[in-house]
């Protein structure tokens, strides 16, 4: 096992080079350069060249994306155009909010969509598998930006159960720790705050893990349907046991396997979704983060932002990957 | 000794007359969630074609005497804050879906298909180069790189269809990839090989047409998950441009009307799930009926 993980992360040193050098072209196949952004368009060409001669813009490619790595290695991110504070401080709190958001949509789409496809695969046929199944294409077919602005009308607008945007109620601000907010307010026992947090959350985080959600269940469902026909399902019901300890003891076991592997590659989804989810509901998070810094071309920004969202992603399917073998012990790594 | 006179038949393969796109089409029409899925999409492709005769008013335009009017009989899903006709704008609007989503899918499949031939055939560094390509775009956030690859471009509905293209390459490559694998070991490339046949037309004539279901598939569901990308990035902004009656760029024009105005959203997203929920049960029904290995 331990062989097998330090192959695995060996093996993603291509891939994590590979990417630094896709956003590093991004950024400079981006029309523009930063040193007309910072100075605006007014400058002088002289001035345009010494602030690119201080920011080694004037240096060969090769060198500039040699410099860019050594960066990144040592945790420099480099520093944000328009606020001009170092990135690496600035975008926890957005991280922090996005990771908060999204761990509340895969709470929400694994809780249900694990059981809808569990539910189905159980009553196969019936109206109940019928109606899941509708529902989850309906699911998989929605815009996210839509179902969000939908859940505004319905449940901030109309109903008024609801916030429509922003993590927490701008009159009583909690104290930021973690950058968590559901954490934060558990750690000083502020139970309104963490009332208020969990409402903030609830109609983003139902937007966001709609698609998720989905998924699950289709997968799920058929996930099942291959292995409630097995003997030792037969071999279970024969000596007796209830249908609640075959289905969530004896199948599911052994039918989660490809729902990990979903899961996993739904993160990436997620980190996608939020940058929609986080516009709709004034979400200060990181895709938000990101898609603001593409609009004021603040270059840094983009290209850090975009890396760590894409290195996030990649660790966390290495992640599910190892996750296997704790759960399915017929799985041998090589 | 008498032996047995049975005479032994020569086994023959029974050759249907009926040729294989019609047997497929047979298979199909017994889904009837596929049916229904076809009859969806066909309704979509209608409206796009018909569309000048289907609307009585104009998809563009400033029309300040009847600006954000509710559903009524003249305007069936009432007006939004320019005054124009949202039935109009959705009837013209699924062209603009449409065409996105199905070319981008072909432009993908045509990039994906060439590499993972490729990958497959060739093997070795062409296969190593190609794959890890493939694996550093997955590692980004589709929408993410649409984004960006926007950003680069600049923002209008062609160069939001490039960017779809793009990011959905890897989704056929692979696919074409892992079929080529299996097939290039099949006996009839062997024997096509010995007779001195080239490797572009072993590919083009016996890999290519041998692999082309999965991908037919893969591509129908594709065109649903394009649409989808098309109007998230029209949302944001980065796909269609004022005026055009893009269903992502509706909602996002009309965001904050939301209280005052519901139709004016509650329409185009309508009109988006719709057209995506028609291909995406099309797609998986032709799953069904063609590719049953696939899941």
């Amino acid at each position: 096992m331990k062989s097998y993980i330090t192959r695995r992360l060996l093996q993603l040193i291509p891939v994590l080079l590979g990417m630094s050098i896709v956003v590093f072209a991004i950024i400079h196949a981006i029309p523009g350069d930063p040193a007309t952004v910072i100075l605006g368009d007014q400058a002088t060409p002289e001035a345009v060249a010494e602030l690119k001669a201080e920011m080694g813009l004037d240096k060969p490619i090769t060198t500039q994306y040699a410099t860019y790595v050594k960066d990144i290695v040592t945790g420099d991110l480099g520093t944000s155009l328009k606020t001009k504070k170092p990135i690496s401080e600035e975008i926890t709190p957005y991280l922090m909010a996005t990771v908060e958001l999204m761990i509340i949509s895969m709470v929400i789409a694994i809780i249900v969509g694990v059981n809808a496809g569990i539910l189905a695969a159980w009553r196969r046929a019936s109206w109940f598998d019928y109606s899941a199944m509708l529902i989850a294409l309906i699911g998989v077919s929605m815009p996210v930006f839509w179902l969000g602005l939908m859940e505004q009308w319905i449940f901030a607008e109309k109903l008024g159960w609801l916030p429509s945007t922003g993590r927490i109620n701008a009159r009583e601000p909690v104290e930021v720790i973690t950058g968590i907010l559901l954490l934060d307010t558990t750690i000083r026992g502020n139970w309104p705050g963490f009332v208020d947090a969990f409402k903030h959350l609830l109609l983003p985080g139902i937007a966001l893990g709609t698609i998720p959600m989905a998924i699950i269940a289709r997968i799920t469902r058929s996930s099942m349907l291959e292995v409630l026909n097995a003997d030792y399902v037969r071999t279970a019901r024969a000596k007796g046991l209830s249908e609640l300890k075959i289905l969530y003891k004896h199948a599911l076991k052994n039918a989660f396997a490809p729902v990990l592997t979903i899961i996993g590659m739904l993160v990436g989804l997620l980190l996608g979704g939020a940058v929609l989810t986080e516009t709709i509901f004034g979400w200060p998070g990181i895709g938000r983060y990101i898609y603001d810094a593409i609009g004021s071309r603040d270059y840094p920004v983009i290209q850090s932002g975009i890396l760590i969202v894409s290195t996030i992603f990649v660790f966390v399917n290495l992640f599910v990957d190892l996750l296997y073998a704790q759960l399915d012990p017929r799985i041998k790594y090589r | 000794m008498e032996t047995s006179t049975k005479e032994i038949q020569p086994f023959v393969i029974k050759s249907s007359k009926k040729p294989l796109w019609l047997k497929g089409w047979n298979r199909i029409k017994r889904q009837r969630a596929a049916m229904f899925g076809l009859a969806i999409v066909l309704f979509f492709i209608m409206v796009g074609i018909l569309a000048p005769l289907i609307t009585s008013y104009p998809f563009d335009g400033f029309y300040p005497e009847r600006t954000l009017v509710p559903p009524s009989a003249e305007h069936w899903f009432g007006t939004d804050d320019q005054g124009r006709d949202i039935f109009s704008r959705i009837v013209y609007g699924a062209r603009i879906s449409l065409w996105i989503g199905f070319f981008s899918v072909i432009g993908s499949i045509i990039v994906g298909c060439l590499l993972g031939l490729i990958a497959g055939f060739y093997g070795k560094w062409a296969d190593s180069v190609i794959s890890r390509f493939f694996d550093i775009m997955l590692a980004f956030p589709s929408i993410l790189l649409a984004i960006a690859i926007v950003a680069i471009l600049g923002p209008s509905l062609f160069n939001a269809l490039i960017a779809i293209a793009i990011i959905n390459i890897p989704t056929y490559g692979r696919l074409i990839r892992s079929r080529v694998l299996s097939v290039k070991e099949e006996e009839y490339i062997m024997s096509a090989r010995s007779t001195g046949m080239s490797d572009i037309r072993i590919l083009f004539q016996h890999i290519l047409p041998n692999s082309i279901t999965p991908i037919i598939v893969q591509g129908t569901l594709g065109i649903a998950t394009a649409i989808l990308e098309a109007a998230a990035l029209g949302f944001l902004g980065l796909g269609a441009q004022p005026g055009e009656p893009e269903w992502g760029k509706m909602l996002a024009d009309s965001r904050q009307f939301l209280t005052v105005a519901p139709w004016t959203l509650l329409f185009p997203g309508f009109a988006i799930m719709l057209t995506v929920v028609g291909f995406n049960m099309f797609g998986d029904g032709l799953r069904d009926a063609l590719d049953p290995k696939m899941k």
